[in-house]
């Protein structure tokens, strides 16, 4: 039952999204044009061991960017350089240049910073708090003094999770099955409306059913959001990025337009990769 | 000879089990002959005037320890006020930003602290609030057992802060919150079933010291108005009365030991009740 109703969503939201292309002939225009983030000459140290190197990539706006690559090769690391989570662990350092919307995020306020870049990571991880106050946390921390409830409902239903909490919005979120707390997740984040959403691989600990919605979910955002996602599933990157990085021993080998990418890799090694040569 | 090793190893299997199982049932055993003792002893010289009257010279028959009751719910208000806040911070210290070295010592002298006898901690206080003032109060005996209670609050709270997963810190950091926000409105609340547990087996241990009372609160067979007097405590009334050489003493004192063990059960009970309907399952 409430997979067909997110079924029957997912179309409606394709549609509009179709139609909301066919009325604007310069979109394919607009794509080159806006880009979100700007990283260049990105180097990454854990103490003196260093993680990303010389890395230079744009993340183009409302478009989902996949990162993709083997165990251990840094891309985890880059996308948490991208909110500076990476700032909680000690003895980290950043060296380069990270430009959202031509600002550096370096020296920005870094609460500001996770209010336009919002997070999702590999395992749901939901306050041990009722699903309302979930989404109202990250509301309540930014001193939002608005009507909440609208605002909760709201983003509930950005997540596709409304039709299926409205009704326990004051039970425990734990109360909820892993797929259902991971778009509670992905809800919390875009309570604050953020301009971006990091994924740290957000389906690894889903089932492919699961899996799906998350996708459709991640397909509805594009008009709202850009996203960036870390995934070790390329059918993942290939199904529902419109970019996908390469990225190996903490350097970027390859980027490109997701269809490009998978069927003509310019890079031996990405050609390996993707086949399943190794990784 | 795999039917013989077969039978040995489900024979040490079935000694194992009833070894473990005799250790279970003797533990239990000893917590309710402890119970049942107090409750036949204490039970029959119970009574309202018990909780109501002031101690009686001897050879008068009757009289209660409602002062001693009144003297230790006192006692317990200033540790708990004293030894509480400074055992949660110092643990939140311990768990969220302690360095590695300091923390290391810091955790160290938390242990020997807790393993100082309560008598030295009672020459302690004595040395700090009775000594320069001159006289014994209920203030000495409330700081000898708030420092008893810090030690036991403070490990408690550090372990329970380090069972939070940090996905937890890293959901609320993304969101925007400092450190300090993280840790009062996420990390603490998804610990404090175990702290508060924590904190009140502290309380629970020092409302039954007697050692660090007796130079510092002292006692008293009268009312204590106000801090600054000496007071009587439950435990000094039953170290003065199973001592003494007075049947009639001693039945008091077994009902003050049913007494002091239903404040502790029932404080324990009622916050867990309370914790209960508010508290939230918790994740794997």
């Amino acid at each position: 039952m409430a997979a067909a109703s997110q079924g029957n969503n997912a179309t409606a939201a394709q549609l509009a999204h179709q139609m909301r292309v066919a009325e604007r002939p310069s979109a394919a225009h607009e794509k080159e044009a806006s880009v979100r983030f700007e990283i260049s000459d990105l180097n990454f140290y854990y103490g003196a061991k260093q993680a990303v190197f010389g890395l230079n990539l744009k993340i183009p706006k409302n478009k989902v960017t996949a990162l993709i690559g083997p165990s251990g090769c840094g891309k985890s690391t880059f996308l948490r350089t991208l909110n500076r989570m990476n700032e909680t662990i000690r003895n980290t350092r950043v060296v380069g240049n990270i430009l959202l919307d031509g600002q550096s995020i370096l020296n920005m306020d870094v609460v500001k910073l996770r209010r336009r870049v919002g997070m999702v990571f590999q395992r749901p991880n939901p306050f041990p708090k009722s699903i309302y106050d979930n989404v109202a946390y990250g509301l309540r921390i930014n001193g939002y003094s608005g009507r909440l409830d609208d605002l909760v409902e709201h983003s509930l239903k950005r997540a596709a999770l409304w039709e299926e909490v409205k009704d326990a919005l004051h039970k425990s979120a734990f109360a909820l099955s892993g797929g259902q707390q991971q778009r509670l997740c992905i809800a919390r984040a875009l309570a604050v409306d953020p301009e971006v959403l990091l994924l740290d691989e957000p389906c690894s600990a889903l089932d492919p059913v699961t899996t799906a919605k998350i996708e459709e979910l991640m397909f509805q955002l594009k008009d709202s959001c850009t996203m960036a996602i870390v995934t070790h599933n390329m059918q993942q990157a290939a199904r529902a990025s419109d970019f996908t990085a390469f990225m190996l021993d903490g350097k970027l080998i390859e980027h490109n337009e997701t269809s490009k990418l998978f069927t003509t890799p310019q890079d031996p090694r990405t050609e390996a990769y993707i086949t399943g040569r190794f990784g | 000879m795999s039917s013989v090793r077969l039978i040995w190893r489900k024979s040490v299997n079935a000694v194992m089990l009833t070894l473990t199982g005799v250790a279970a049932f003797g533990v239990v055993c000893i917590l309710f002959l402890i119970l049942g003792y107090f409750v036949y002893n204490g039970g029959r010289s119970l009574n309202w005037a018990f909780f109501t009257r002031l101690p009686t010279p001897v050879g008068e028959s009757g009289g209660g320890m409602a002062n001693a009751i009144i003297g230790s719910l006192k006692l317990l208000f200033l540790a708990a006020l004293i030894g509480l806040p400074v055992g949660l911070m110092a643990g939140v210290y311990l768990a969220e930003f302690g360095g590695k070295a300091f923390a290391f010592v810091i955790r160290y002298t938390t242990d020997l602290l807790n393993g100082v006898p309560s008598i030295v901690i009672g020459i302690f206080a004595y040395s700090l609030a009775v000594a320069p003032v001159k006289h014994f109060s209920t203030l000495a005996g409330g700081l000898a057992l708030g420092i008893m209670v810090v030690p036991i609050t403070l490990r408690a709270t550090e372990e329970f802060l380090r069972a939070v997963p940090g996905s937890l810190r890293e959901g609320a950091m993304a969101l925007g919150a400092s450190k300090w926000r993280t840790i009062a409105t996420v990390v603490l609340p998804a610990a404090a079933g175990g702290i508060i547990t924590g904190m009140l087996l502290s309380l629970a241990r020092v409302a039954g010291e007697t050692a660090p009372l007796l130079f510092t609160a002292l006692g008293n067979r009268f009312w204590s108005p106000g801090w600054s007097q000496p007071t009587a405590a439950l435990p000094l009334m039953i170290y003065e009365y199973a001592i003494s050489a007075y049947d009639d003493w001693h039945r008091q004192a077994w009902a003050a030991g049913l007494v002091l063990l239903a404040i502790v059960l029932l404080a324990n009970l009622g916050c867990r009740m309370a914790l209960g309907r508010r508290g939230m399952p918790r994740s794997s």
